[in-house]
C-alpha cells in the first residue's frame, strides 16, 4: 500500500498524437486540427477566436460577452427559431461564451449532422443581425443573471479577490460586467464589436469524433474559408499582474446568508510560463490530491469546518489566480482562514516530502485518459494545444514532462508566487 | 446480489459501481439525512483500509471516486485504469460491512454535512425546493430534502447511523455494476471471491407509506434576500415503471425541452424551441428561462416546471401563460413529427452519453434501483412507442390544478 513505484503509465497508442490529428491552416488565418474517432457517434466542434473582454472599452464591461451571448438570435440567413429548430430537431446543439482573451463555441452532434452544425457555426459567427427585440430578451437575461451573482456568496468572494489581487490589471474585471454597464450597452454597441473583433485571424477550430478528416476540412473551408475581416485588430496580451505591497482583506455583504465563502491566494503563473508544471502539481498536493489535498485535510476532515476546501491554479495567457476556496459556517470564518494559512506556510517551509509528490504526478498521469475520454475532451485539449503552443505529440510527451517536475522545482515555483504577506483575502456573506 | 457487467474495449478503462437499495425514502423523521450522512462514513476508512491510504491509493491512479445518495439509492463508484481497478473491487466489498464509523469521525463529518446543508440554504432555488417538496408529501418520505432536515443532523448519534448502515449494507440489499476494458468470465470471478462469503442480512425493512391522492391546488410562498422570483409548479406523477411513465417523458420533452439520462458529461440539448420555452420566454416575454424534469422514482413522485419570472411581470401573468400552453396539450395530440423530433433527440442524447465509460456503468445499475436494466436499453424504443394520443391522455390525467403545488421564491428586493 506504501510503494513509491509510478503507478500509472500511459498507453501512448491510444492517445491523440501526430499520426492522428490533422493540422491545417487555411488562407484567411484559421486553424483547424481534427482527431476523428469512430468508437463514439457524435462529433464535437469548439474554436475560440480573438474577441473577449480584453477588446471591450471599460464603461461597457460585459459587450465581449454580450456579443457572444446574441450571435445566435438571429442571422442574415436564418431567425433565431430558425436557427434553434434547425439544431434542437437532430438533437444538436450550440453555445457562444465570452472569456477575457476570448470568446469561445462549442457544438455537438451526430456524426452525420456535421454540415449543419458547421454551417451554423459559420453564419452566426459571420452574419449576426442582433435583431433588436432579442437584444433586449438577452439583456433581461443579462441582468437577471447578475442579480443571481449578486446573491451567490462564492461568485461574489471570486470578484472581491479579483479586485483586491488584479487591481489595474485587466483581470480586475468581470467578464460579465455590472448591471450598470449592461443597462448602458446599446445594439450599435454590439454591431460595432462584433465588425471590429470578429474575424478568422488566429482563430482556432477543433473537430472531435465521428468524422472523416476531409469531410470536416471540407465542410469548414466551404463555411468559414473565405472570411475576411481587415478591421480585425492585433491580439492584445496582458501585463504581470501587480505586486501586492501587503495582505489585503475585502467582505462583500449579502445578508441573511447562512455560509460564507472564502477565496485567499494570489496571481499565479501563466500557462505559458515554465513554472506551471511545477505549480500545478505542487498545488495538487496543496488542495487537490485525494480529499482536497492539505487544505482538505485540515479544514474539512480534521477540523470538520467545511464541506468543501481547496485550492487552484487557473493558469491562461496570461497569470490566473492561484488560489484557496472555502464555504463555511460565518461563525468559523476566521479559523478557516487561520487554518489555510498554516497550511500554506507548510507548504512554502520546505519542499513536499518526494512520496506525496510522486503521487501527485501519477495522478496527473492517470487522469488524462479519462479527460481525453470524450469527444468534447479530446477538442478542448487539442484547442490548448494550439493556444500554448504545446505540439501534436504533447500527450506522448505527457508522461515524461510531468514525471521531469521535482519537489524542488515546486518549492521554488511556490515561494516565487505565494506569499503569506501578501495575500489576497476575500470573503462574502452576512 | 445482483452483479451487471459490460464489456468496453474502447479505451484502457474501468467504471464500477456498488449501488444499495436505500435512500431518504427509507427515512423517518428524527433521522431525516441518515443515508447520505452514512454515505460520507463510508470514505472514513476501514481497519483494513484506513481513509488516508483509501484516498491516497484510488487519486494516485488518476481515477475518479465518488459517491451519490439519492431519493430511493446510494451508489459508490471508481473509474481508474484498467490495471489497477482490482483496488477499487476490493475497498468496495471491504466497506461493504467493514466501516469503522469511528465516534470522533462522526462528530467531525456532523459538521461537515451540516456545512454542506449550509451552502445549499444559500440558494434560493433549494429553500423552494424544499419547502414544495415538504407541501407535496405529508405522509411519504419523499417530503424531506435528501440531506436532511437540520434538527435531525444536529440529534442524530452515531448508534444511529450504525444501525442504517448494518440494515441497508447487505449484499442482498446491493447491485455491482461495472462497464470497461475486462473479461467478464474473470470480472465475474473475482466479484464472487469478494462477495461471495458475505451473508446475505435480514429481510429489507421498507417505511415508505402511501402518499394520498392531493385534494385541491397548493400554493406557497418563501421569502429570502434577492432581487429573482422564481417559481416551481409541481405535479404529482406515477413512478417509473408506470405505463404512463414514457409519454409523460415524450410530454416533459415537448413541453420544455429534452433531457436525457447522462450523468457524466456528454452535454446536453437546449430548449429554445420547445413549447413553454418559446411561448414564455420568446412570444410572452414572462420567464427570463424555464426548465423541466421528471425524476424516475420507485414511488410516484413529481413533474416539475421551473421558471424564473421576468422582472416586468407578475408570478400570475406567467403562470396564466404556462396554463395555456398545457390547455394545448390537453385539448389536442401533438403531431407525429413532434414525437419524430423527440425521438431524435433522445437518440443523439444517448450517443453523447455513450462516450463515457463512467455513464454506461452508471445506466448498468441506475434502473435496477427503480425498474430493470432493460428499461434503460429499451428506452429509446419505448418513447418510439408513445402515440399523440398517449401524450395528451397524460396531459390530461396528470396536469392538473387540484393534483399541483406552486411554489413561489418572493424575492425582498436588495438589491438593483
Amino acid at each position: 500500500m506504501t510503494s513509491t513505484q509510478p503507478l500509472a503509465s500511459l498507453r501512448k497508442s491510444s492517445l491523440p498524437g501526430p499520426d492522428d490529428i490533422i493540422r491545417r491552416e487555411l488562407e484567411n488565418g484559421i486553424t483547424l486540427l481534427i482527431r476523428p474517432n469512430f468508437n463514439t457517434l457524435s462529433v464535437t466542434v469548439s474554436g475560440y477566436l480573438m474577441a473577449g473582454s480584453l477588446y471591450e472599452p471599460l464603461p461597457k464591461m460585459g459587450l465581449a460577452n454580450f456579443v457572444s451571448s446574441t450571435l445566435m438570435r438571429g442571422t442574415k440567413d436564418h431567425s433565431f427559431q430558425e436557427i434553434y429548430n434547425r439544431l434542437e430537431s437532430i438533437g444538436a446543439s450550440l453555445s457562444f461564451s465570452g472569456g477575457t482573451h476570448t470568446a469561445g463555441f462549442s457544438g455537438k452532434s451526430l456524426g452525420a449532422d456535421l454540415d449543419l452544425l458547421i454551417e451554423t457555426i459559420g453564419e452566426t459567427l459571420r452574419r449576426p443581425t442582433f435583431p433588436g427585440d432579442h437584444v433586449e430578451r438577452v439583456r433581461s437575461q443579462l441582468l437577471t443573471s447578475l442579480d443571481l451573482r449578486a446573491q451567490n456568496t462564492s461568485e461574489m468572494a471570486s470578484l472581491a479577490f479579483d479586485e483586491i489581487v488584479y487591481k489595474g490589471h485587466p483581470y480586475q474585471y468581470p467578464e460579465d460586467g455590472t448591471p450598470e454597464t449592461a443597462s448602458t450597452i446599446t445594439r450599435d454597441d454590439l454591431i460595432g464589436f462584433h465588425r471590429e473583433h470578429y474575424g478568422p485571424r488566429e482563430m482556432v477550430i477543433a473537430v472531435a469524433g465521428a468524422v472523416e478528416p476531409d469531410r470536416a476540412l471540407k465542410t469548414i473551408s466551404r463555411s468559414l474559408g473565405d472570411w475576411h475581416n481587415p478591421d480585425q485588430p492585433a491580439v492584445q496580451t496582458v501585463p504581470p499582474a501587480p505586486a501586492l505591497e501587503k495582505t489585503q482583506r475585502r467582505h462583500y455583504t449579502i445578508p441573511d446568508k447562512s455560509q460564507t465563502d472564502i477565496v485567499l491566494g494570489v496571481a499565479g503563473p501563466s500557462r505559458l510560463s515554465p513554472d506551471f508544471y511545477a505549480a500545478k502539481i505542487g498545488n495538487s498536493v496543496l488542495g487537490q490530491f485525494g480529499m482536497m489535498g492539505w487544505i482538505g485535510e485540515a479544514v474539512r476532515n480534521k477540523a470538520g469546518l467545511a464541506y468543501y476546501a481547496y485550492s487552484s491554479v487557473s493558469s491562461s495567457m496570461g497569470p490566473g489566480p492561484w488560489t484557496v476556496s472555502a464555504g463555511v459556517d460565518p461563525d468559523h470564518t476566521e479559523q478557516a482562514i487561520q487554518l489555510i494559512k498554516q497550511e500554506i506556510k507548510r507548504f512554502l517551509d520546505q519542499p513536499v516530502p518526494e512520496e506525496e509528490f510522486a503521487d501527485s504526478q501519477s495522478s496527473y498521469i492517470g487522469k488524462l485518459p479519462l479527460a481525453l475520454e470524450s469527444n468534447a475532451g479530446v477538442a478542448g485539449s487539442l484547442l490548448n494545444i494550439e493556444r500554448y503552443q504545446l505540439g501534436l505529440d504533447y500527450f506522448h510527451r505527457y508522461e515524461e514532462m510531468i514525471r521531469e517536475v521535482t519537489p524542488q522545482d515546486a518549492f521554488r515555483v511556490a515561494n516565487a508566487y505565494l506569499d503569506l504577506q501578501r495575500l489576497g483575502i476575500a470573503t462574502a456573506g452576512p | 446480489m445482483t452483479v451487471m457487467l459490460k464489456e468496453i474495449h474502447t479505451a484502457p478503462l474501468v467504471s464500477h459501481w456498488v449501488w444499495y437499495r436505500v435512500g431518504s425514502r427509507d427515512e423517518i423523521p428524527g433521522k431525516t439525512g441518515v443515508s447520505h450522512w452514512v454515505e460520507h462514513m463510508l470514505f472514513k476508512g476501514t481497519p483494513r483500509f484506513p481513509a488516508e491510504e483509501l484516498e491516497r491509493n484510488i487519486s494516485r491512479t488518476g481515477g475518479i471516486w465518488n459517491a451519490l445518495t439519492y431519493l430511493d439509492w446510494t451508489t459508490y463508484f471508481e473509474t481508474m485504469p484498467v490495471d489497477k481497478i482490482d483496488l477499487a473491487l476490493e475497498l468496495e466489498a471491504d466497506r461493504m460491512t467493514n466501516s469503522s464509523f469511528d465516534p470522533q469521525e462522526v462528530a467531525r463529518e456532523r459538521t461537515v454535512v451540516i456545512s454542506e446543508r449550509k451552502g445549499r440554504e444559500n440558494s434560493p432555488g433549494f429553500q423552494l425546493k424544499e419547502a414544495l417538496r415538504a407541501a407535496a408529501f405529508r405522509v411519504h418520505p419523499y417530503h424531506h430534502e435528501i440531506i436532511g432536515d437540520m434538527a435531525d443532523l444536529k440529534t442524530m448519534q452515531r448508534a444511529d447511523l450504525y444501525e442504517h448502515y448494518q440494515t441497508y449494507y447487505r449484499p442482498n440489499n446491493a447491485l455491482v455494476a461495472v462497464a470497461g476494458d475486462f473479461q467478464t468470465d474473470s470480472m465475474l470471478e473475482r466479484i464472487k471471491e469478494l462477495y461471495g462469503d458475505l451473508s446475505p442480512g435480514e429481510e429489507i425493512p421498507r417505511r415508505a407509506r402511501p402518499e394520498p391522492a392531493q385534494k385541491g391546488e397548493h400554493r406557497l410562498n418563501v421569502e429570502g434576500p434577492g432581487d429573482t422570483t422564481i417559481v416551481e409548479v409541481a405535479y404529482h406523477t406515477p413512478p417509473a415503471s408506470d405505463p404512463d411513465f414514457f409519454p409523460l417523458l415524450i410530454m416533459d420533452s415537448l413541453l420544455s425541452g429534452p433531457r436525457g439520462l447522462n450523468l457524466f458529461g456528454g452535454g446536453g440539448v437546449s430548449n429554445k424551441t420547445s413549447r413553454l420555452y418559446r411561448s414564455m420566454v420568446e412570444e410572452e416575454e414572462v420567464a427570463i428561462d424555464i426548465h423541466g424534469g421528471l425524476p424516475a422514482t420507485i414511488d410516484p413522485f413529481l413533474y416539475s416546471l421551473h421558471f424564473i419570472a421576468h422582472p416586468q411581470t407578475s408570478v400570475n401573468e406567467a403562470l396564466a401563460v404556462l396554463d395555456e400552453e398545457i390547455s394545448r396539450m390537453q385539448e389536442s395530440p401533438p403531431a407525429r413529427e413532434e414525437l419524430q423530433r423527440a425521438m431524435k433527440q433522445a437518440q443523439a442524447l444517448f450517443a453523447y452519453g455513450s462516450e463515457s465509460i463512467t455513464n454506461q456503468a452508471f445506466w448498468l445499475g441506475f434502473a435496477e434501483m427503480f425498474a430493470e436494466y432493460e428499461w434503460v436499453r429499451s428506452y429509446v424504443e419505448r418513447l418510439a412507442d408513445v402515440a399523440p394520443e398517449d401524450v395528451q391522455r397524460v396531459a390530461m390525467k396528470y396536469l392538473q390544478p387540484q393534483n399541483r403545488i406552486i411554489g413561489t421564491y418572493l424575492p425582498q428586493r436588495n438589491g438593483r
